[in-house]
């Protein structure tokens, strides 16, 4: 059987490719990644008007076949058919933005000069009619000589006409055999396009009002920066105000669950396995989706709307004072989701040196990861009283964490780019999309992406962790009179590591805590949940919650300490892996694990003296 | 009355200017090649829009039918010539 033709999704950034790709195969996409390169290969099924399928794949975005990234030159490769792991494409789907036909063309050009079947989308032409904008298709395509259908993507116009033209491409391409190069002086294409785009268009008005408004509020001087304070403000408020009920919501059916388990199985090694390993140390790890995904929908608003770019104009000045530019608080800002996309993300920085600081200090970002360990201790020692009208302690000491992990980042990349990472700055260079309403679809669909990865790692690398773990704190089974969490064999080797903790006010549950937080910082609470719900076990206290229990047994010394070491150290092994592969080896990865084990060291240490000093201890 | 041929830095904002020279030498290749990826070019319709706060900070430009974040080492290297009127 002849595979599925493959045809290739190109386009510009912001051309609105990837809202195209949505509409043309809603759900039916996979996420994969290119060998050899970090870069996620999107991929999904389409079906033509007659029903037959057909392989689209979204290549990210470019704006010319000279790559600056390695994002750019797999989208160079493929079209040139040299990508390994993926088929020669058998037609192209161009993306071009309809309201920026000049520029969008150019591409276009370049493209066909490939000699590949290509059609031409035109896409948010609507915006360009409400721009005035009146451009003549079929001029356009004769000009040309593709194909041009005129798309709204996100309102899923023109999609019936732009897969017959697929169709008809697909029918009737000759075989020819593909440019294996191509040319990457672009100005003679770009004055051609300017020809082919001023005899195409019928009457072109001055620019979109609607964009130019918002801007002079957006990049105001003064109410540009307090409207982006203002915005942070109500993410990180909505993080945590808006999760309590889902929070809850999750809590109920793990207790249900737990509950069944215990009622319906005979006692033994198998139902505290699944009760005490499985769901109580999964579950005190999913209870943090609500926060996660809260926080993911906030950066993919801002990022869809196209306010994401503004933000990096307001703080370029800012960042520039540090050796980065604006560039940089894109990676930066998704690093308090997650490192891992943020480390990811740091591939649209042209300055190798600057993007490799960027990646060294995106682990001081206060990820979701850290909010589990965060939230209990919190939870357990800072008492929740007023502090101003509307301002609680609790919330007051959660944003000192995550300032003192923003100053953390400022101080750690104006050091590195004196020293490991010196060179010139890379400079700051963008393109400001237009805004526009983001397509609750596509938002959906970032979103579940992003909740799938989190529940499968959940599912896979914490959920053996937590079973491990379990298994190591529950044997060797201590006689009476000793503990369980130090006669096992977990607790032998959280002994050996306590000797090097003990400075800095570790005790014993956390020495053991924090090994298996090295696989994800999430763990430590599901492994002080292990400890002392098996330590707790014959004193009838097994209900007790985590908050409570600790609150009893460490000083506020210790759990300020504690959570001083969570704000600097790299414990996530995902994220090391990705800097390793994003770096090309382990040099960087073990500075930036030498560098911030050492700050994690110093900031507990330095934390845990000063509230002993202060009586606390 | 505006020189007919100013800096982009100098150029009041808002005011509709074409590309008279671009001195790409005094750029860095890979910012020369991204601003031609977005489309700066002799003759190409500019205009200055937002300056950020503080001074050093970035300008925000159009060009062409484009919006373009770019520091002042770089506007520096682009000459206009405003329009009339």
């Amino acid at each position: 059987m002849n595979p599925a033709p493959l045809v290739a999704l190109v386009g510009n950034p912001n051309a609105g490719k990837t809202a195209l790709f949505n509409a043309l195969t809603g759900a039916r996409q996979k996420v994969g990644n290119y060998p050899g390169v970090t870069v996620e290969r999107h991929s999904g099924r389409l079906a033509l008007n007659d029903g037959r399928p057909v392989e689209l794949v979204d290549l990210p975005g470019t704006y010319s076949l000279d790559p600056s990234s390695p994002d750019e030159a797999v989208t160079r490769d493929v079209v040139l058919g040299r990508q390994s792991g993926e088929r020669v494409p058998d037609a192209m789907i161009v993306v071009a933005d309809a309201t920026n036909l000049d520029n969008h063309l150019r591409f276009v050009l370049q493209l066909q000069s490939l000699g590949r079947p290509m059609v031409l989308a035109l896409n948010m032409i609507d915006m360009a009619t409400r721009d005035g904008l009146k451009i003549d298709l079929d001029a356009l395509s004769a000009e040309l000589g593709i194909p041009v259908v005129a798309t709204v993507a996100v309102r899923k116009r023109g999609l019936d006409e732009l897969r017959a033209a697929l169709a008809g491409i697909l029918a009737t391409a000759p075989r020819t055999a593909p440019a294996d190069s191509v040319e990457t002086d672009i100005r003679h294409f770009q004055r051609e396009a300017r020809r082919i785009s001023r005899a195409a268009t019928v009457e072109q008005p001055r620019m979109r009002a609607v964009t130019r408004g918002l801007d002079r509020v957006a990049l105001h001087p003064v109410i540009g920066p307090i409207l982006l304070l203002v915005i942070l403000f109500v993410m990180f408020q909505a993080v945590f105000s808006w999760s309590e009920a889902p929070i809850g919501w999750i809590e109920g059916a793990q207790g249900w669950l737990a509950d069944t388990a215990v009622a319906t199985l005979p006692g033994g090694f198998l139902r505290d396995l699944l009760v005490q390993g499985v769901i109580n140390g999964v579950g005190s790890v999913v209870v943090f989706l609500p926060q996660i995904l809260i926080l993911f929908v906030f950066i993919l608003l801002l990022e869809a709307s196209g306010y994401m770019v503004r933000a990096a104009f307001l703080m370029d000045r800012l960042m520039s004072g540090v050796g980065l530019s604006g560039r940089a608080f894109i990676p930066l800002l998704s690093s308090f989701a997650c490192a891992i996309p943020g480390i990811m993300a740091t591939r649209s920085i042209d300055d190798p040196k600057e993007r490799l600081t960027t990646i060294l200090i995106a682990p001081l970002m206060t990820c979701s990861a850290r909010l589990p360990v965060y939230a209990v201790i919190i939870g357990a020692f800072i008492p929740a009283r007023q502090v101003l009208p509307g301002i609680g302690l609790q919330g007051l000491v959660l944003l000192v964490l995550y300032l003192t992990g923003i100053i953390g980042a400022v101080l750690a990349a104006f050091v590195l780019r004196r020293t490991a990472t010196k060179g010139v700055g890379g400079g700051f260079l963008m393109e400001m999309p237009r805004y526009q309403l983001p397509s609750i679809r596509d938002i959906a669909i970032g979103l579940w992406q992003r909740a799938y990865v989190f529940l499968r790692r959940a599912g896979t690398i914490i959920l053996q962790v937590t079973v491990a773990l379990w298994l190591l704190t529950s044997y060797p089974v201590a006689p009476a009179g000793v503990k369980q969490s130090e006669y096992s064999i977990a607790g032998r080797i959280a002994s050996g590591l306590e000797v090097v903790l003990r400075p800095i006010g570790f005790n014993h549950e956390m020495s053991l805590a924090v090994i298996p937080a090295m696989a994800a910082r999430e763990v430590a609470v599901s492994a002080l949940q292990t400890v002392y719900a098996i330590d707790a076990a014959d004193e009838e206290q097994g209900a007790q919650e985590l908050g409570g229990r600790l609150a009893g047994r460490w000083s506020l010394a210790t759990a300020l300490a504690f959570l001083a070491w969570f704000v600097f150290a790299p414990q996530c092994l995902s994220t090391i892996a990705v800097a390793r592969r994003e770096t090309n080896g382990w040099k960087w990865p073990l500075v930036m694990i030498g560098y911030l084990f050492a700050l994690a060291y110093i900031a507990a240490g330095a934390t845990y003296w000063t509230a002993v000093a202060f009586g606390l201890g | 009355m505006l020189s007919p041929n100013l800096h982009l830095t100098q150029l009041p904002r808002t005011c509709r200017a074409t590309v008279a020279s671009v001195e790409w030498d005094r750029m860095s290749p890979s910012e020369a090649r991204r601003l031609r990826e977005f489309g700066l070019d002799e003759g190409v319709d500019i205009e200055l829009l937002h300056r950020a706060m503080l001074g050093g900070g970035p300008l925000a430009c159009r060009i062409g039918r484009m919006t373009v974040a770019l520091r002042a080492h770089v506007a520096g290297a682009i000459r206009v010539a405003p329009l009339a009127g």
